[in-house]
């Protein structure tokens, strides 16, 4: 029963996701019509526009086809893993994001995992100590922290760490797992700054809402450790915590672009900015595509995420 | 342990508390003061009390706690150990020595842990949760395979038979119990009342319980304990307390709560409301409500002491009046008046076979209910939560959309508000008004009540100048001065008031009361049902009345449906249903109304 309830809620989703990432496609797809001048010279970027090559993109687009044939040849294309070649490159932009996708992934990872690891403890200090010292203390460094813009972290971070202290390294991103590890800290800090701040917000509220709860001073009044009472209220913070987990790394996700500048890494932002800085149409499709994907992917996780964290979600019984 | 010398262990109380004091610091307002009181071993006591009257804050200071911003004084000692000094010895005894068991089983539970993980968790150490479980499930009446399930899973009965198994898991000698039955239905709460004091009995504990219901308190423990504005009233034992009152306070808060076997012409209400600890510094508190006030009455404070009536001392009887002695005997119970004979009218109402069935649902909320009310009649419904009742009145309101069925308000139909022109929905609205059940949710709290009540009357196309604002604040009882005021400064009764100011402002002539009382204090509540009672009489207004409580419903209506599962399963005239009930389902909802007989949970 219980199990058939879960695959069902999974099902639900999961078509839910499908259905919000096909439409995401066309709009992906129509980047190439959207952007300025005739689609031809779209495709030909900075090539120059002789007979050959227009008739060749021509050929190699089916630009001669209805729309909608063009969309779905387009699609089974990215279905297969064939983004189509950079303009700017000419190599296939599938290979050009696959050597650059880890480095961001591992950024993105890098950059959550100290932001929770900093900010939910932070958090459940402040709410344990509502009102003292410790809790003024973590709520002004919560704001703060929310205040600063990355690249700007980045750029402090850069002058203090790496060229003054000489700490870290400039740039650059390291071989073997830890020196890259060594070399990544720093821009993973310049991402977790902002986030901290909304850990420390979200985890804050939503413990001293649960802290009291009726639950919770029946949980003592019956004699239960402090631990196991703490325990309660955070287990049922985990809502909220998970919901600001989701918009933290969907907003570090595009919080790279800046980082990976800054920190002169070749990661997926970088590609972005170079794409777009070079009208690569076809990069910067597949790049829209790829985060798209990612996010969406996030989503997912968080919603599932609920489905662990509250039965209620998962029963689909009512929150009374 | 090593204080209980002289007595032996037998003869120390369970719980010995003097001069509780509790305040709040960054105000520096006193909220009660000088509440002292024991309890025996395997002994019930019931603290008694309208909100305000600091009867919960009175335990949450003798159990440590507290909510934030609040501090006690004064000594406690349990099971002989002195506590209100010693957080460590307090967090020893929780559960093992002392429980609690609170109000609201709907939010007494950890929502995202399974009951038997929750009562497993207030287990001593060491003992076997595969063994404890399914016995403390067995002992509150509940099958095993329950531990599996999370508390959304349960019935609100069910939730604080949990509640009850998981306050015992650690085996105190005292429990605890904070009003555990308000938030239930009649039926369940006299099920659940009645295994407290099953277990209570059975592991000899002792045994304090909340309540503001005086007939509840009789029926369910051996002594009583009255409290008023943070103090201590009156004292004594279940039965003589219900035989005799030695304080005005406890006459006047037992003849307010209305009977459910006759009608009364009038329900005795005492004016005004309950003061502030620090308001009545200095004299009695209920001295400004008294009609027994002399000038002593307000030039100290009177200490809680044995009565003595013509030279003897009243065995365990304590009380605060400064006249208790010489208090007149009570009036006797008033006759019982006759209900109305209906009137063969037009009606106002007539709903025919109205069905709603809720998405999701297992059974339908309404399975074809029809109802008839007269110009000018009251007519009651009662059930009990899950019964329709309350989505009866919705439709008719027009805030919920029937499946199916008929609802013709003067002869015009409103079955579907949605379909109904402009001015079909305003002469609908100017026929029947609602009143709804929470004061403290009815009223926007942005505006103040003058705005409120100037916007109802615009409504209406009725002038709302001043005068008019006045006039309208005057027919439910309210100063004239409170239009500048917004819903926070007002109390539960006041707010109750501003809406039924609201709802009757156009003169409707239909009022639809969907538990108008329930969430009052009992002087509160007679206060409103007297005002309720006028205005049907001045406005020759029909009212349709939804509760659960067949007291209150026994004063106000003259004719009656009782609702069970969405179908109407008796009607008549209210005497004759309430006198002579001839289905089972409204016998089993009398038999749940409390009467202060000690054998009523038997």
């Amino acid at each position: 029963m219980a199990g058939r309830d879960r695959g069902l809620f999974l099902l639900r989703r999961f078509a839910g996701t499908v259905v919000v990432v096909a439409l995401l496609s066309v709009g992906m797809f129509g980047l190439l019509y959207l952007a300025p001048g005739s689609v031809q010279q779209t495709l030909l970027g900075t090539r120059p526009a002789t007979l050959e090559t227009i008739a060749a993109i021509q050929a190699r687009y089916h630009l001669d086809e209805p729309l909608p044939a063009q969309y779905l040849r387009w699609l089974g294309g990215v279905l297969h893993g064939d983004l189509g070649t950079s303009v700017r490159t000419g190599m296939p932009v599938a290979d050009m994001i696959g050597q650059r996708l880890p480095l961001t992934l591992a950024l993105v990872g890098y950059g959550a995992l100290l932001a929770l690891l900093v900010g939910v403890p932070l958090g459940v200090v402040g709410a344990l100590r509502r009102g003292r010292a410790a809790d003024r203390l973590v709520v002004t460094a919560g704001v703060v922290g929310l205040s600063a813009p990355p690249f700007a972290v980045g750029l402090l971070l850069l002058v203090v760490f790496a060229a003054g202290l000489g700490w870290f390294p400039v740039y650059g991103t390291g071989e073997g797992l830890a020196d890259q590890a060594w070399h990544l800290t720093l821009p993973a800090v310049a991402l977790a700054v902002g986030a901290v701040g909304m850990f420390v917000r979200f985890s804050r509220a939503a413990l001293i809402r649960e802290l009291d709860q009726d639950y919770v001073v029946f949980a003592r009044a019956r004699g239960l450790s402090g631990a196991a009472v703490i325990g309660y209220a955070l287990r049922n913070s985990l809502v909220p915590i998970l919901t600001a987990a989701g918009l933290i790394v969907t907003g570090m996700l595009a919080g790279t672009v800046l980082v990976e500048v800054t920190f002169a890494l070749p990661g997926l932002g970088s590609l972005l900015v170079d794409s777009v800085t070079f009208k690569d149409v076809p990069a910067v499709q597949a790049l829209g595509l790829l985060f798209t994907l990612l996010i969406v992917a996030v989503n997912l996780l968080v919603d599932i995420g609920y489905s662990v964290a509250d039965p209620r979600v998962r029963f689909g019984g009512r929150t009374s | 342990m090593k204080e209980s010398t002289g007595t032996g262990a037998t003869a120390e109380p369970a719980i010995r508390v003097e001069g509780i004091k509790v305040r709040q610091p960054s105000t520096g307002r006193t909220l009660l003061s000088e509440v002292s009181f024991e309890v025996a071993a395997g002994e019930s006591v019931a603290i008694v009390g309208e909100s305000g009257s600091g009867k919960s804050l009175t335990v949450r200071a003798m159990l440590g706690l507290l909510p934030q911003g609040l501090e006690a004084t004064g000594q406690v000692r349990i099971a002989g150990e002195r506590v209100d000094d010693d957080p460590r010895a307090r967090r020893r005894q929780r559960g093992g020595v002392v429980s609690l068991l609170m109000q609201d089983p709907f939010t007494l539970l950890n929502p995202l842990r399974r009951a038997g993980r929750q009562i497993a968790d207030g287990l001593p150490k060491g003992a076997d949760a595969a063994v404890e479980v399914p016995r403390l499930l067995a002992e509150v009446g509940l099958p095993a395979n329950v531990a599996g399930r999370y508390p959304f899973q349960l019935s609100g009965g069910m939730r604080q038979r949990i509640g009850l198994a998981a306050a015992l898991a650690g085996g105190p000698r005292v429990l605890v119990a904070d009003e555990p039955t308000t938030a239930l239905d009649a039926t369940t709460q006299r099920e659940v009342l009645s295994l407290i004091r099953r277990v209570q009995r059975e592991r000899d504990m002792a045994f304090v319980l909340i309540t503001h219901d005086l007939r509840l308190a009789f029926s369910t423990c051996d002594r009583v304990m009255v409290m008023y504005a943070g103090r201590v009233m009156e004292t004594g034992s279940a039965a003589a307390v219900r035989h005799e009152q030695f304080h005005p306070y406890t006459r006047a808060l037992l003849a307010a709560e209305p009977p459910a076997d006759r009608r009364l012409a009038v329900i005795p209400s005492v004016p005004g409301a309950v003061p502030a600890h620090d308001a009545a510094a200095g004299r009695c508190g209920f001295a400004d409500r008294c009609s027994l006030a002399v000038p002593e009455c307000r030039t100290g404070v009177p200490e809680p002491r044995p009565v003595r009536v013509s030279g003897n001392v009243r065995e365990g009887r304590l009380s605060a009046c400064l006249r208790a002695a010489e208090l007149p005997a009570p009036p006797a119970p008033e006759p019982g008046v006759v209900s109305r004979p209906p009137v063969a009218a037009e009606p106002v109402l007539e709903v025919r076979d109205l069905r709603r069935w809720f998405a999701g649902s297992p059974h339908p909320a309404l399975a074809g209910v029809s109802l008839t009310v007269a110009p000018g009649e009251v007519v009651g419904v009662v059930g009990e939560s899950g019964s329709g009742k309350t989505t009866l009145a919705r439709c008719v309101a027009g805030l919920e959309r029937p499946d199916g069925g008929a609802i013709l308000l003067g002869g015009a139909d409103c079955s579907d508000y949605g379909r109904m022109g402009r001015a079909a929905v305003r002469q609908a609205r100017r026929i029947s008004q609602m009143i709804f059940q929470d004061p403290y949710s009815t009223l926007n709290p942005a505006r103040t009540v003058g705005a409120t009540l100037r916007e109802a009357l615009w409504a209406d196309g009725r002038p709302a100048g001043p005068d008019d604002l006045a006039r309208l604040l005057e027919s439910v009882g309210l100063a004239r001065d409170m239009a500048g005021m917004r819903p926070a400064g007002l109390s539960g009764g006041e707010r109750q008031r501003v809406a039924i100011a609201r709802a009757v402002a156009g003169e409707p002539r239909l009022l639809i009361c969907d538990e108008p009382v329930s969430a009052l204090d009992v002087s509160v509540q007679a206060q409103v049902l007297g005002l309720l009672a006028e205005l049907r009489e001045r406005l020759s207004m029909a009212m349709l009345f939804i509760t659960h409580d067949l007291a209150v419903v026994r004063q106000i209506a003259d004719r009656l449906y009782v609702l069970e599962s969405g179908t109407c399963v008796e009607t008549g005239l209210a005497d004759r249903v309430l006198d002579a009930p001839e289905h089972p389902y409204t016998r089993t909802l009398l038999a749940s109304v409390p009467d202060g007989s000690g054998d009523w949970l038997d």
